[in-house]
């Protein structure tokens, strides 16, 4: 197996990034949890759909394509959030269901609805560019970079935000810069296990982390131990098995999560 | 428009905070009403009144939360809305044991969040920083608890652990909005005992919010009585000679007018 990795480039590059995606949707993912906004990346993940279909109608490089409609998206649920007399999740379920009707009859009008579009779907990291790669370790790189140099800040909001106000925290900037981040995860996400599971990068390795820790440290930590445990031994299995490897890596980060789980009960 | 302090004994140190004839509402509920008062160097404020009174409410427009529709907050004598110093003033929120108890967070990084998120302490070297927290935390008597988990404490530590967080960053003032809820009277006994020394060993304003008069004890130097107006505002040797006090304990409803 570790020949295979040293034999095959695609697979070099699907796990470089692969490692470095699944980072950053780990440590995003806690806080997002703890914010009670797992669904926002559900939610994301449609709009992205809309995204790709708008770069293979117009052949731009889906990934980017994705990137700006999501960060759009993203702040448009925020400030439909806001708005008064919209309850909970409501936004995030309008903002989805239109992504996936734009996506739809842009992809059906410029009848690109064909296999790389699927690729998007379901995820195809074996045949991710080599282009694609590097923006992918860039992002998860700025990701993770602007989550560590706000994470004392981030804590306190998400722990206490009338205390973290009153501390001088600027709870809305943040709270601005949490959903723009989650836009470009999901969209980086989006290319290793595709727009439906994409939400299970951000929220498994999360929930897992938070399973067993005794600190917020820990949590995080455990997050990115279990999102980079399921990605290699995911991509090994796919390689092995031949199975899909976006299902694989999903289904590996739920086996950790079940495991921690377990072992949380009986201790 | 100037309005005098509530009553002749503030002396001539200054006020920390001054609140100048505020009024607020919720939609068309009147919670304040013209309420004037200053807390300064050194107090150890009750802040009385029945629930609903408007007792959170007067924090939260002194904690710039709120805006008033009428009235000013002065701290340090600046404008509360262009105040910067916030690591001056310590907060616990009413609601800050009603976190999620499955977070993920130890004693530690509770006291550690409050400091590092302060623009002040950028400055400061890491070694000062957990000298900091060290002493928020033993000043408490929380340090023996730092690594566990603040869900896994008891109420009355989890409180303690909430004031350390409150002083870390060495603040002069220190809000506490009714701290006590769901504490044992022996617990309470001490957590009281501890307010006491850190306005008196520490030197640090003290403004207590509570419905519950009993706690107006030997370390309460001033008291301030609110039902949408501020019905008492004074020493508390007075308060308990104005009659308010067993008003208050009688259970019968507050007069709405002004003493």
């Amino acid at each position: 197996m570790i020949d295979a990795i040293l034999h095959y480039a695609f697979l070099q590059r699907a796990l470089a990034a692969g490692l470095f995606i699944a980072l950053a949707c780990a440590v995003l993912g806690v806080f997002l949890l703890l914010r009670k906004d797992a669904m926002i990346g559900h939610g994301l993940s449609h709009v992205a759909f809309a995204g790709v279909a708008v770069g293979l109608a117009v052949g731009w490089m889906p990934l980017l394509s994705a990137l700006v409609v999501s960060v759009a998206g993203a702040l448009g649920i925020m400030k439909l959030k806001e708005s008064a007399g919209l309850h909970g999740d409501t936004a995030i379920a309008i903002f989805s269901s239109v992504g996936l009707a734009v996506g739809i009859i842009l992809a059906s009008v410029s009848g690109r609805f064909n296999v790389a579009l699927f690729g998007y779907l379901f995820g195809d990291v074996l045949a991710i560019e080599p282009l694609e790669v590097g923006l992918s370790i860039a992002l998860a790189i700025l990701v993770v970079g602007l989550v560590a140099l706000n994470y004392q800040r981030l804590l306190f909001m998400t722990f206490d935000r009338e205390a973290a106000r009153v501390a001088g925290v600027p709870v809305r900037r943040l709270d601005a810069l949490i959903t723009v981040l989650a836009a470009v995860t999901v969209v980086l996400g989006m290319k290793i296990v595709g727009i439906l599971m994409v939400a299970a990068l951000l929220v498994i390795p999360a929930a897992a982390g938070l399973q067993a820790a005794r600190s917020f440290r820990s949590a995080v930590l455990g997050a990115c131990a279990v999102a980079e445990s399921s990605v290699i031994a995911g991509l090994l299995a796919a390689y092995v098995l031949d199975w899909p490897a976006s299902g694989t890596i999903v289904l590996a980060a739920f086996l950790l999560f079940g495991i921690l789980f377990l072992l949380r009960r009986r201790g | 428009m100037a309005y005098p302090p509530a009553d002749g004994a503030a002396g001539n140190r200054p006020a920390l905070v001054r609140v100048e004839g505020v009024s607020f509402s919720f939609g068309f509920r009147r919670v304040l009403e013209d309420v004037s008062l200053s807390i300064d160097e050194g107090d150890f404020l009750a802040l009385l009144g029945p629930n609903g009174s408007g007792k959170t409410t007067l924090v939260k427009v002194i904690l710039n939360l709120l805006t008033p529709e009428r009235g000013r907050v002065f701290l340090w004598g600046r404008q509360a809305a262009e105040f910067l110093e916030w690591e001056r003033i310590g907060y616990v929120p009413q609601k800050a044991t009603h976190f999620d108890p499955a977070f993920p967070a130890s004693a530690r990084e509770v006291v550690a969040m409050a400091l590092r998120s302060t623009r002040a302490v950028a400055r400061l070297s890491r070694r000062k920083q957990e000298e900091a927290i060290r002493r928020a935390l033993e000043l408490v008597g929380m340090d023996e608890h730092r690594d566990r988990p603040i869900g896994r404490l008891s109420g009355g530590q989890q409180q303690r652990v909430f004031i350390a967080r409150a002083i870390v960053t060495d603040p002069g003032l220190l809000f506490l909005d009714e701290p006590t809820a769901g504490v044992d009277a022996e617990t309470q006994e001490r957590f009281y005992d501890l307010l006491g020394r850190l306005n008196t060993a520490q030197g640090i304003t003290i403004v207590l919010v509570t419905h519950d008069i009993g706690i107006v004890n030997k370390h309460v130097s001033r008291v301030a009585c609110l039902n949408q107006k501020l019905i008492y505002h004074g020493r508390h040797e007075d308060f308990c000679r104005s009659g308010v006090d067993e008003m208050l304990a009688g259970g019968q409803h507050l007069v709405s007018h002004r003493h």
